[in-house]
């Protein structure tokens, strides 16, 4: 069943429109993550679900329209992006606001929050002041704060964006590991493709506040909708040619490409994976013009001879040719992406 | 379909931009209702009163008044003597200003208070203390035979005195959290040591000299009780000139011109104060004040340390010394006679009714009452103001100023001649005096409230709200924790500056009830030894009572508050 429903979104700021008639459904227990550059209206998103925003447009939680329904009043969750712990309360106080706000008794309230802070890694820490913790246990007191009054909806403004890889990396398996026990229907936003694939069910990108794709992350990943989810999510071996017989004519020479594919103008692009790098005078001529060093492997800029966009190739540490060889590159059709 | 729905979240949209409007409107409501009444309503009628003469309305008098010569040699002297103290301030208080805001030094906290106890004195008391450092009788005529209160040099020495504060903590509170860094990546550049504070820190502070410029010609453009203690016959501020014309003249119609004038002046200084401010509130990067202090090293840094401290000792607390020291040093050696005398109905010789002791107590009471007065109607023109908005809101920003610079005297006297019919004869209630003293209080908790509450991040108050808080309930959570500190300060001045206030206090309090600063200028106004001692007695009681106030403030201070006062 949809928890929440959008029905035309739109939000304009004076001449700028910063959503554009979006319209999402979120299923209940679904963890959904939009995913988008800065600025293409995602923590707008959220703050007219949780009626920070006044937006045109249906919000529909649990099939109840909230137009008029002020923000305490929508038992929805938020976890800012800069978390917003209350400075003059401490680490418990921050955790039992909200029940609180909802009238809950002393004792069920300090057994709530005991539980919570344990869930969240963090026992015993509610007498702490909140200027005293780490990022990362401010992180886990946000959360916890946002979980405790148990909402419906639990909404996540880019919930890992200022902490450091590693915790980053151990966070996101921990939410997802949470969410999933908890049962909570999680609406998350974030820059991070590798957050937004590590953690959700379903992804949405967006576009200068335009749904431009929404599918699993693997759908996504593999058949990118447009050029712009393409590039966004770093594939940027971009190429136009005209399919004839199972291959495209491109200025990159001949690209192989999946069986059954429309003759034809096209545009496509080949994951960086999917560029082999063989000898001299097999295949395209390329010169490296850039070696970068990725830790599992090695990315190299190709200047095709014949012209056209720079290749990015993926290739073995052992044997990676150095800046300024000559080199000769052939196409895998496994990775090679047609666009619509 | 989507289109109507559309329609419909719109008009929902504007709907709450129409409640929060009409949400502002009722906060601002009760204070524009107490300023109408108790300020515009009075100023108005006196106004009015000047040129509605029997020939009927007589605009042209202003020109008459204005060209008289005593009149303009009042006005030249105003202006002259206004500028030379916000210059002489200037120069003596902006190398303590650097030295509070840079250098680290034991006792800086007590200094800091010290320096700023003038500020919240009544005018009567700081110029009780500079007739007793350089008036007749004073400590300069028993060592030297060297009286000022003759010349001009004790009024404007007294308005260092009393401003030495607005400068030290408007700039010297910018200049602590100015970034230091900023002027070592000048030097990193190559500007010179010089170069990069004039380039750097030197156009950062221009606007908050400006502004503390402003408002110490402000205080020195009105000033009252210095000038009129200090002064003598010879020299008058318009203010004192109104006040004679009023009071002892009885000519309502120059008094009336005159007030017109110090009003338009103090109107263009505050729209200037106003438009300088606005510049200073243009992104600086501040960082916090403790991290930017360093400890005193160096010959020229001991010496610049050494020169402001001696200033200070000198300049601000010889006068309070001497103040004190006068009134135990009675004919018959030193004791606390005049103390004793105070208790002594028949003191002053008959000027007063009661003995002059029974003024603390009306005193305290009047300050009390004037400031929960001050702190609503203060508290919620500053809740109204919390959000930027429209020249509509910046105008009721002014309009909080005006009273600290439109004559004390006019307001007084405003008060006795339209507050004494049905519906409001307040003539006999001693609520009187708290409403007007309240009027000076209210921009001083407005000041202070107002940054406080815009620093309060906004989305604190959202994540209350999604928490499930109402907006009431928000505003008790998040807000009013965060400001508590804010309002106690914010009461702490409107009490000094309640207590002090002399200029509307000395028209309408009633001769059975005087205040401390009444009592105190009632008894300098006569002749004799023992007047004189109790004068200096009732003052160093008044000092004292303004001086535990702001120690007790100065406690309660956030630590990284940048006000204006």
């Amino acid at each position: 069943m949809a928890l929440l429903e959008l029905d035309g979104v739109s939000v304009r700021f004076g001449e700028r429109t910063v959503l554009d008639a979006v319209d999402l459904t979120v299923a209940e227990h679904e963890t959904v993550c939009v995913l988008g550059p800065s600025g293409s209206g995602k923590s707008t998103l959220l703050r007219v679900i949780a009626g920070l925003q006044p937006a045109a447009g249906r919000v529909r939680l649990g099939g109840a329209d909230q137009g008029g329904v002020p923000v305490h009043r929508r038992g929805v969750g938020l976890m800012f992006q800069d978390h917003q712990l209350f400075p003059q309360r401490d680490v418990g106080g921050n955790v039992a606001f909200g029940l609180r706000m909802h009238g809950v008794g002393r004792a069920e309230r300090e057994a709530r929050v005991a539980e919570l802070l344990e869930l969240v890694g963090l026992p015993g820490a509610g007498r702490r002041a909140v200027s005293s913790l780490s990022g990362g246990e401010q992180q886990r007191v946000a959360l916890a704060r946002a979980l405790a009054p148990r909402p419906r909806l639990l909404m996540l403004d880019e919930p890992l964006g200022q902490l450091d890889r590693g915790l980053r990396e151990r966070l996101v398996v921990e939410l997802r590991g949470l969410f999933s026990a908890l049962g909570t229907t999680v609406l998350a936003v974030t820059h991070d493709q590798g957050e937004a694939f590590a953690l959700a069910d379903r992804v949405v990108v967006m576009r200068e506040g335009r749904i431009a794709q929404a599918g699993t992350p693997l759908e996504v990943w593999r058949r990118p909708a447009s050029e712009f989810v393409a590039r966004f999510l770093g594939f940027e071996n971009v190429v136009a040619g005209r399919v004839a017989s199972g291959t495209a004519e491109t200025v990159w020479g001949a690209v192989p490409v999946p069986a059954g594919t429309a003759e034809g103008e096209c545009r496509l692009f080949v994951r960086p994976g999917g560029v082999r790098v063989v000898p001299v005078g097999a295949g395209v001529a390329c010169e490296v013009v850039s070696r970068t060093f990725r830790g599992t492997h090695v990315s190299l800029g190709l200047r095709v001879l014949a012209g056209g966009p720079v290749l990015e190739a993926e290739c073995e540490l052992a044997g990676a040719p150095e800046v300024g060889a000559s080199v000769g590159v052939g196409f895998d059709p496994a990775d090679v992406v047609l666009l619509p | 379909m989507t289109a109507r729905a559309g329609d419909g979240a719109q008009s929902r949209a504007a709907g709450t931009g129409v409640r929060a409007t009409a949400a502002r409107l009722a906060l601002m409501a009760l204070p524009l209702a107490f300023f109408g009444l108790f300020f515009a309503y009075p100023v108005a009628a006196i106004v009015g009163r000047g040129f509605d003469t029997d020939a009927g309305w007589e605009p042209g008098r202003i020109g008459e008044v204005l060209g008289r010569p005593d009149i303009a040699g009042v006005l030249w002297f105003t202006t002259w003597q206004a500028l030379a103290s916000t210059a002489l301030t200037l120069v003596i208080a902006l190398p303590g200003a650097y030295v509070f805001a840079r250098f680290d030094f034991p006792g800086k906290q007590l200094l800091r208070a010290v320096v700023t106890v003038p500020f919240v004195l009544p005018t009567v008391v700081v110029g009780s203390a500079f007739l007793a450092l350089v008036g007749r009788g004073g400590l300069l005529d028993e060592l030297w035979g060297v009286r000022l209160d003759t010349s001009v040099w004790a009024i404007l020495l007294a308005h260092v005195f009393f401003n030495y504060a607005v400068v030290v903590r408007t700039v010297g509170g910018l200049w602590a959290q100015l970034d230091p860094r900023q002027e070592e990546a000048a030097r990193v550049l190559g500007a010179s040591r010089f170069g990069a504070w004039r380039r750097v820190t030197l156009p950062a502070l221009g606007p908050a000299v400006a502004a503390a410029a402003l408002m110490v010609f402000l205080f020195t453009f009105s000033s009252f009780g210095v000038v009129q203690i200090l002064g003598g016959p010879a020299y008058a501020t318009l203010e004192v000139e109104v006040y004679r014309q009023t009071a002892q003249l009885l000519d309502l119609p120059t008094a009336a011109v005159l007030t017109m004038v110090q009003f338009a002046a103090v109107g263009l200084i505050l729209a200037v104060h106003a438009a300088t401010v606005r510049r200073r509130e243009t992104a600086l990067r501040l960082v916090d004040p403790a991290l930017t202090a360093r400890r005193v090293h160096g010959a020229g840094q001991r010496a610049l340390l050494g020169g402001v401290l001696l200033t200070v000792a000198v300049l601000i607390v010889l006068p309070l010394g001497v103040l004190v020291e006068r009134s135990f040093d009675t004919p018959a050696g030193y004791g606390a006679a005049y103390y004793r005398a105070l208790q002594d109905e028949g003191a002053g010789g008959g000027t007063f009714l009661v003995p002059p002791l029974e003024a603390i107590g009306n005193s305290l009471e009047y300050a009390l009452a004037a400031t929960g007065i001050a702190l609503v109607v203060g508290g919620l023109a500053a809740a109204a103001l919390t959000r930027r908005a429209g020249p509509l809101v910046r105008g009721f920003d002014a309009l909080l100023m005006l009273p600290l610079g439109v004559s004390a005297v006019t307001v007084g006297f405003g008060f006795l001649i339209t507050l004494d019919e049905p519906p409001l004869d307040l003539r006999t209630s001693w609520i009187l005096v708290p409403l007007a003293q309240a009027l000076v209080g209210v921009p001083f908790v407005v000041r202070t409230m107002l940054p406080v509450l815009r620093a309060v991040d906004g989305r604190l108050r959202e994540a209350a709200a999604v928490l499930g808080a109402s907006p009431l309930r928000a505003w008790r959570e998040v807000d009013l924790p965060l400001v508590r500190r804010a309002l106690l300060v914010a009461a702490g001045f409107a009490f000094a500056v309640s207590l002090g206030e002399f200029g509307a206090t000395v028209f309408i309090a009633r001769p059975d009830r005087p205040t401390l600063p009444v009592a105190v200028a009632r008894l300098l106004g006569r002749a004799g030894e023992l007047n004189y001692g109790q004068a200096m007695a009732l003052s160093t009681i008044l000092m004292g009572v303004c001086a535990v106030s702001l120690l007790v403030l100065e406690r309660l201070r956030p630590e990284r508050s940048s006000g204006e006062f």
